[in-house]
């Protein structure tokens, strides 16, 4: 073969290329197409039933009309879905602030060369691996006023028995600190996994300049871990704001409404009382505000990534 | 009358009703059903149960009916609440994957009627080929009025609970203080047993919304007052209703355990279970654990006594689960007979005999050798026959009844801590009364 014919055999034929259009082969889409079949079925076809849904009066065995915004603007005036909101928001707060301090303080303390250090970090994890209604079964048992080992610790040290899920003062804190405990472990290791790949030298100049162990978390350490921790900040916040299962299983969303999130009560409408209409728009809107936090949160990871020069 | 654990066709006719007729009534009825009894043999049913002692009672003898009938039976149990929510959704979607189902009369009466999602049974129970004689008079008369539409008849009464006192008879006798008749002396007696101190809390019940408003509801009928009168208007407001809601508020303040506002009826049955509770209002259906050496330390020292008279009338709170065949089944007479075997007077017996449920029908309570079988001591079969005859329906006949139980049961909680019966039940109203005036237009 001569080096004529080889370089035109090598050559990619202007004739048998296909044409582009928009930077994508056309003769490519067949391959895009079961992909795109999966996520419309699954995802966008749902979807825009749901928006349909919601600007419809629907309720199980009875018949379906549009409505327009009405359930939208029912939501204002729902006192119950107001309260669910806020609930939400401080259930979220706490149960994102609580895990990233925790989690922090245990992968630093974690990221020192400690005595059986790997098996230690092997047990510190376990909690994230259960099962949250398993979890949620123990924990109510550990809860219980009377029956409870939570109080009968108490007991030992000189404190008054607490009704712990069993109040409403009581109930959110006590959630919490059921999320705290199995979610500490997942920021401990995202915040881990960042400080093992810091570098040495800006630690060894602080050295010689004489910086305390505080300056240099303050001025080092955190800043150069801030884009982990606000990963960690939102895959914290986008869990704990669709977390149905351990409030379901412990509270039901109660004492009275007490621990009732938007979640549980999208549930009791869509489901227990059968409104589907009403239910979607609830859908509607709990999505639009995961959508606004995620995003507030993206930004910050944005910019913290910029200071920290890691973007 | 002998209850064989071989199923005959005989045995099904007898158990359904013709026991007490006489043999020569039985053959002549079972000349009848013999032709037909096989007639949808080789037919396959879904059974949709809910997960309950009745439900287990069911699957566990439903080989018997298999083989009497030759019709196959799928069943399936699911938690209450869930089995609640997908039997009505697939019920509505037109297209159930069950033939029988499992229904919480007291939740899903009128909303399973303005449906028409059940089968009319009223005309296979006059069907002599697929019904014996006088079958229908067996009930009691609460179980025909959650089971009928007018005339039609939308599930077969399967398993009544009625709502009395579980007592601790030990401490009562360390306080020298004797069952109360009234319900002044129901708040007395609960407080003077009532001791922190010692760990005892005189009285328990539901507290957790939802679950609590059939409490109150039942209290109310003492005050001879319904949640909902005939006409459809909410009486919640009433006197009677705030009397009601105090006593409610009274009783679980005064002399409940501490974190009752988080209790449904299993952590009530807990604490009773430990000895530390001296009264416990709820379903008689509760009472099995309480006589098993493996789960109480109250075997033995438990009273059952029935409703105490209240200001206005003495009577019990009645709620209750039907059998029926889904409108959509394409196997309606072979699913029907399943119904007619699992309120026959053999598995009442059965539910009766092990504390599991009561059955509606009055010819097992009143059945000497039923009675002699029953397991449970003789103070609950007592309490059983003396709530019958005081019974009431204790949640309103309406659709929205999950609704109802919300937004009451939030009011009562929100009472236990410290509000006014009187403010909340009227936020109550407000709130309810726009969901049962759409429920009713549509």
């Amino acid at each position: 073969m001569s080096q004529a014919a080889s370089s035109a055999a090598l050559a990619p034929s202007n004739e048998a290329a296909p044409k582009r259009r928009g930077g994508l082969t056309p003769s490519y889409w067949p391959f895009v197409v079961p992909a795109l079949a999966v996520v419309v079925a699954t995802i966008l076809a749902p979807w825009a039933f749901t928006l349909w849904m919601s600007v419809s009066e629907w309720k199980v065995g009875e018949g379906q009309h549009f409505v327009g915004l009405e359930n939208f603007l029912h939501l204002l005036s729902d006192r119950r879905f107001g309260q669910s909101v806020r609930t939400t928001l401080i259930y979220t707060g706490l149960s994102v602030v609580a895990p990233l301090l925790l989690g922090t303080l245990s992968a630093l303390l974690f990221n020192r060369k400690l005595p059986c250090r790997g098996l230690l970090r092997g047990i510190f994890v376990m909690p994230m691996m259960a099962t949250p209604v398993a979890i949620a079964l123990v924990w109510t048992m550990m809860f219980h006023p009377q029956l409870g080992v939570l109080n009968y610790l108490l007991s030992l040290i000189g404190i008054e028995p607490q009704d712990w899920v069993f109040s409403p003062d009581t109930v959110i804190p006590s959630l919490v600190l059921v999320e705290t405990w199995q979610w500490t472990p997942l920021v401990m290791l995202i915040v881990l996994g960042g400080l093992a790949s810091l570098p040495q030298d800006p630690y060894e100049a602080a050295e010689i300049d004489g910086a305390s162990a505080w300056q240099r978390f303050r001025y080092l350490t955190l800043p150069m871990i801030m884009p982990f921790l606000l990963v960690a900040a939102t895959i914290r916040m986008i869990d704990a704001l669709k977390s149905f299962d351990i409030i379901y299983a412990i509270t039901q969303g109660g004492p009275g409404t007490a621990s009732e999130t938007t979640n549980l009560y999208l549930y009791s409408v869509a489901f227990s009382y059968s409104n589907v209409g009403y239910g979607s728009a609830i859908a509607v809107v709990f999505f639009a505000l995961i959508v606004a936090l995620s995003l507030l949160l993206l930004q910050l990871r944005r910019s913290s990534g910029r200071m920290a020069g890691l973007e | 009358m002998t209850w064989s654990s071989t199923p005959t066709r005989r045995g099904f006719v007898a158990a359904s009703g013709l026991g007490l007729a006489g043999l020569a009534t039985a053959r002549a009825a079972s000349a009848q059903l013999v032709s037909d009894i096989k007639r949808y043999a080789g037919t396959t049913i879904e059974v949709n149960l809910i997960k309950s002692p009745r439900g287990e009672t069911l699957q566990k003898y439903e080989k018997e009916f298999e083989a009497l009938t030759g019709i196959k039976v799928n069943s399936e149990q699911t938690p209450e609440q869930q089995q609640r929510q997908k039997i009505t959704i697939e019920l509505s979607s037109g297209k159930p994957s069950f033939d029988v189902a499992h229904v919480s009369f007291h939740v899903q009466k009128r909303q399973f009627e303005k449906g028409g999602w059940l089968a009319d049974l009223s005309g296979y129970i006059a069907n002599p080929a697929l019904t014996p004689p006088n079958f229908w008079d067996d009930f009691a008369e609460a179980g025909k009025t959650f089971a009928m539409d007018g005339t039609k008849v939308g599930a077969l009464p399967f398993s009544v609970d009625y709502w009395i006192i579980y007592y601790n008879k030990e401490l009562f006798a360390k306080k020298n203080l004797t069952y109360p008749a009234t319900f002044e002396e129901l708040v007395s007696t609960a407080e003077a047993l009532n001791d922190p101190k010692a760990q005892i809390s005189g009285f328990v019940a539901r507290g957790i919304k939802n679950a609590n408003t059939p409490v109150w509801t039942s209290l109310m009928l003492g005050w001879d007052m319904y949640a909902v009168d005939g006409s459809g208007k909410l009486m919640t407001e009433t006197p009677e209703a705030i009397a009601a809601a105090g006593l409610y508020q009274r009783l679980m303040t005064k002399a409940a355990p501490r974190g009752v506002t988080g209790f449904n009826w299993s952590e009530c049955q807990s604490a009773f279970l430990q000895g530390r509770i001296g009264m416990w209002l709820d379903g008689v259906g509760f009472a099995p654990p309480l006589e098993d050496p493996d789960k109480s330390r109250v075997v033995g020292k438990v009273g059952y006594g029935v409703m105490p008279k209240g200001p206005k009338a003495h009577a019990s709170g009645t709620f209750g689960d039907g059998i029926g065949v889904a409108a959509a089944s394409t196997k309606k007479e072979a699913a029907y007979l399943y119904c007619q075997w699992a309120i026959s007077k053999q598995m009442g017996a059965r539910l009766l005999q092990a504390g599991g449920g009561v059955p509606f029908r009055n010819s097992v309570l009143e059945d000497p050798e039923v009675r002699r079988g029953v397991t449970m001591p003789a103070a609950w079969l007592d309490a059983v026959v003396g709530s019958g005859k005081i019974s009431r329906l204790a949640l309103p006949v309406v659709i929205p009844v999950t609704e109802f139980r919300d937004v009451y049961g939030i009011a009562l909680t929100n009472m236990l801590s410290g509000a006014d019966p009187a403010a909340e039940l009227r936020s109550a109203t407000a709130d309810f009364q726009p969901i049962l005036a759409r429920s009713e237009k549509t």
